[in-house]
């Protein structure tokens, strides 16, 4: 099992995510330069948080037609585990792979706290090891993560169950109280139909070591890596 | 050679929460007469092309693929013929 990491120009949360992969989960990590053509037998791919490509444009415009993203695209669409974290999530909108797009944050400011996600479900590939109703304490980092799409696309995601991170409180209640971006639903974190695309705002890569005040990241990458590995059996 | 220009804006239907900062700021300074504040892009490109409704249909191409985002914004898009000289 060997998890990718992207580095797009811009990105900062590439070395978190490849130490979270290495050294918290135990699992073979590489970085994949955003020039290269080529995801050298990689079985699951990260596209980190940071601001690639300087967020010119748009927050993930220029690094959806980066090189890599070639291969990405239809390593996705052939059923390959992709994780967009934050700007990664992003780029995942700006590429088609995900519905919808980021938007400003409401209130303008740039938030980077802790705050709480309930999982909405435990049976997915992400969160397998998880279950419904869950919360996790994890940080955001972000200026865009006003989730934003229109009324078909919204009603879709929850017909699908698409929506599989929300914004709550300690306790797990959501509310516009626990919003802390703007986002539709409180949408925290939404997959693609097929359930093989993550795209999540908050970083569960920041969250996988006890020196960092929360191992609460580490049962999404635990269930990726149970789920590859149940099918590589 | 043409000279296109591109606007990008936030479709009506969102909030443009920059543009509401300023209107708030436009209020405190007085400006009661003033609103309805949108913040967008304003893009210019030169392009090489054998006609107009060529480089119209490229600045369009570029404009809907890369230079907006559909489900966020939208895109005018204005093409005018320049001289050479002008574009060197």
């Amino acid at each position: 099992m060997k998890i990718g990491v992207v580095v797009f120009p811009g990105s900062n949360c590439d070395h978190d995510a490849y130490w979270a992969i290495k050294h918290n989960l135990g699992i073979n990590a590489e970085f994949l330069f955003h020039k290269e053509h080529d995801l050298k037998g990689c079985d699951a791919i990260i596209l980190p948080g940071g601001f690639s490509y300087g967020d010119y444009l748009r927050s993930g415009a220029i690094a959806r037609f980066s090189p890599i993203m070639k291969e990405v695209i239809e390593f996705a669409n052939s059923g390959g585990l992709v994780i967009g974290i934050c700007n990664g999530f992003q780029i995942l909108c700006e590429s088609g792979l995900l519905p919808g797009a980021l938007l400003r944050n409401r209130d303008l400011r740039f938030i980077s706290k802790f705050i709480h996600i309930r999982i909405e479900r435990g049976d997915t590939i992400f969160t397998g090891e998880l279950n419904r109703g869950d919360v996790l304490r994890i940080p955001i980092a972000h200026g865009e993560g006003n989730y934003h799409a229109d009324k078909a696309t919204l009603q879709r995601l929850e017909e699908n169950d698409q929506i599989i991170f929300t914004y709550c409180d300690p306790k797990g209640n959501v509310s516009e109280d626990t919003n802390p971006n703007g986002s539709q639903l409180n949408i925290a974190g939404i997959v693609n139909e097929a359930g093989n695309v993550l795209g999540m705002m908050p970083h569960p890569e920041r969250a996988c070591d006890s020196v960092l005040g929360s191992t609460d990241g580490v049962g999404i990458f635990r269930s990726l890596i149970t789920a590859r590995e149940e099918v590589a059996v | 050679m043409f000279k296109a220009q591109v606007d990008v804006m936030l479709r009506p239907a969102i909030l443009d929460v920059e543009g509401k900062t300023v209107e708030n700021a436009l209020r405190s300074l007085g400006y009661e007469n003033a609103g309805h504040v949108r913040i967008g892009k304003h893009i210019t490109l030169k392009i090489e092309a054998e006609s107009r409704e060529e480089a119209q249909r490229i600045a369009n191409d570029i404009s809907k693929k890369v230079l907006s985002n559909p489900v966020m914004e939208d895109y005018t898009v204005s093409v005018t013929e320049i001289e050479t000289a002008e574009a060197a």
